[in-house]
């Protein structure tokens, strides 16, 4: 068993620096995957948040795609934020045409389901594994032109969902109700971005997930 | 639910109840910012050319009626763009879009956050509508980035609520010493802070004209508090790289791709050269066969008055 698991962060595009400080924080030893080589090296694997489109069109360009999907169905353990949850998507909605996923997750992802930017929003979020144990704390949650999960299969645990109704009791207009935290077998995923809120705990359990498997 | 922030409002004193949250906040803004680095935002004037940015693998494109090297040959007053034509922008593409509002102009900053627009790039491209102030960006729901040459001209935009930065090059020429020197200077500046003594830190945001507190802030982590881009004057995958490089975090290119003699392919080569900057082999590999750049004007031969970089103060 590893103790600190090497985990890679997809380093295309996107907030990377981010989940590098955040898998440091929570015991891990992160590492920038460009390439293959890279790619081979690691015990897991991070896809940041970012632009989805772009990290696909570079992935499809640097060959990184039918790696990282082997990979997937090999066993490795990914968690990804916001971009990385839609390319952890079997299925997505409102993506551009052409656009393609890694897949693995057995979820149906909505591409910027809650808006525009000026809809971005933070909240603290009850997420299972986080908040529900002992002593633990809601989590603040940073949505930025987030998707949410429109569905999901028989397999996947759901961590995490907007709230009906705000503590005043008025309700959520957007989103009410949606899923935005998942895990599918060793597959993670958020709509929120952990990694810049200087809260490590999402990090810990994808860490905890990965010294399982390891 | 321990949910005490669902019900709080945005800055702009407009309702949060529509939101799971709170929109709008410092976080948020600068978080988009985060979201963008490695990658590439480029300068659209069509709707077409929008598809072809997105196409090409843009993180986000900037709406605007004029690219900078027409609004240099053309000259007359630069304002914000046609609503109708934003609209046209942000139908047509999934990807985040950006549109400029003229220095000091926050009504137009007003009207483009009703358009939807993701950020507003308060811009010395566009002619000043205020000699004396720029817009009080803290006021609105919707991020601003900001060019900056130096580090208290950045520290001061970050003060008025500024949550990314782009160092200045002189947009619309297709040459890229202006912004090399902006991106240098800014770089050199966040060095000579982090040597210094903090009792020194005092005069230092006296003479970079900046709060105190974030001057020592920027002396503490050896950076600037919000992302860093650069922009103007970029025209190859080279001048890309160069700027990641010496620091950027990611690139704005405006005329040099839809001036250029194949937009297509240079858009793809310049977001490939910006995720391998450091990588000389690939740089090589995606600048061949990509036809003319555009025709470049040389910044010293420009008089000073029609010198964008040198306004905004």
């Amino acid at each position: 068993m590893t103790t600190r698991p090497t985990i890679g962060v997809l380093a295309l595009q996107g907030d990377v620096r981010e989940h590098v400080r955040a898998l440091e924080a929570a015991g891990a030893r992160p590492v920038p995957v460009r390439r293959r080589s890279e790619l081979d090296a690691v015990d897991a694997l991070v896809l940041p948040g970012g632009e989805s489109t772009t990290i696909d069109k570079l992935l499809r360009i640097v060959e990184l795609d039918e790696p990282l999907r082997a990979a997937v169905r090999g066993g490795l353990p990914v968690y990804g934020s916001c971009a990385g949850m839609i390319l952890l998507a079997d299925r997505i909605e409102g993506g551009i045409e052409g656009q393609r996923t890694l897949g693995g997750m057995d979820v149906t992802v909505r591409r910027n389901a809650f808006g525009r930017q000026v809809d971005s929003f933070e909240a603290d979020l009850d997420v299972a594994g986080i908040s529900d144990a002992p002593g633990g704390e809601p989590v603040r949650t940073v949505f930025i032109r987030a998707p949410w999960i429109e569905q999901v299969g028989p397999q996947v645990e759901v961590l995490a969902r907007i709230p009906a109704r705000a503590t005043d009791g008025s309700p959520v207009a957007v989103g009410a109700g949606k899923i935005v935290a998942a895990r599918h077998g060793r597959l993670l995923a958020t709509s929120f971005h952990p990694e810049i809120t200087g809260d490590a705990r999402v990090h810990a359990l994808f860490v905890n997930l990965v010294r399982e498997q390891v | 639910m321990t949910n005490e922030n669902l019900n709080t409002t945005a800055p702009s004193g407009a309702p949060a109840e529509a939101s799971a949250g709170v929109v709008g906040t410092a976080r948020v803004k600068r978080g988009m910012a985060e979201m963008l680095k490695g990658g590439v935002i480029m300068d659209v004037v069509t709707p077409e050319q929008a598809k072809i940015a997105e196409d090409a693998g843009a993180v986000a494109v900037m709406a605007l009626e004029r690219v900078p090297a027409d609004i240099r040959a053309q000259g007359g007053v630069a304002r914000m763009s046609d609503p109708d034509m934003i609209d046209g922008i942000v139908e047509a593409v999934s990807i985040p879009v950006m549109a400029k509002a003229r220095i000091g102009h926050f009504v137009e900053a007003q009207v483009l956050e009703a358009l939807g627009v993701d950020y507003i790039d308060e811009s010395e491209v566009l002619t000043p509508a205020d000699y004396a102030n720029h817009i009080d960006k803290w006021a609105f729901t919707v991020p601003f980035v900001c060019g900056a040459t130096n580090l208290g001209e950045a520290l001061r935009r970050i003060t008025e609520g500024a949550a990314m930065i782009r160092s200045k090059g002189e947009a619309g020429t297709g040459d890229v010493s202006n912004a090399t020197t902006h991106m240098r200077q800014i770089r050199q500046q966040i060095r000579a802070l982090s040597s210094l003594p903090e009792d020194e830190l005092f005069v230092a945001a006296k003479e970079l004209q900046a709060p105190y507190e974030l001057v020592a802030e920027v002396a503490r982590t050896g950076q600037l508090p919000v992302v860093l881009f650069t922009a103007g004057g970029i025209a190859t995958p080279a001048d890309a790289a160069m700027m990641m490089q010496l620091g950027a975090q990611g690139v704005f290119v405006g005329s040099g791709i839809f001036k250029s003699g194949d937009p297509v392919a240079r858009a793809k080569a310049i977001v490939q050269a910006t995720t391998f900057y450091d990588d000389p082999a690939v740089i090589a590999k995606v600048s061949r066969g990509l036809g003319e750049a555009m025709v470049g004007i040389n910044v010293e031969a420009e008089p000073a008055p029609v010198r964008l970089a040198e306004r905004g103060w």
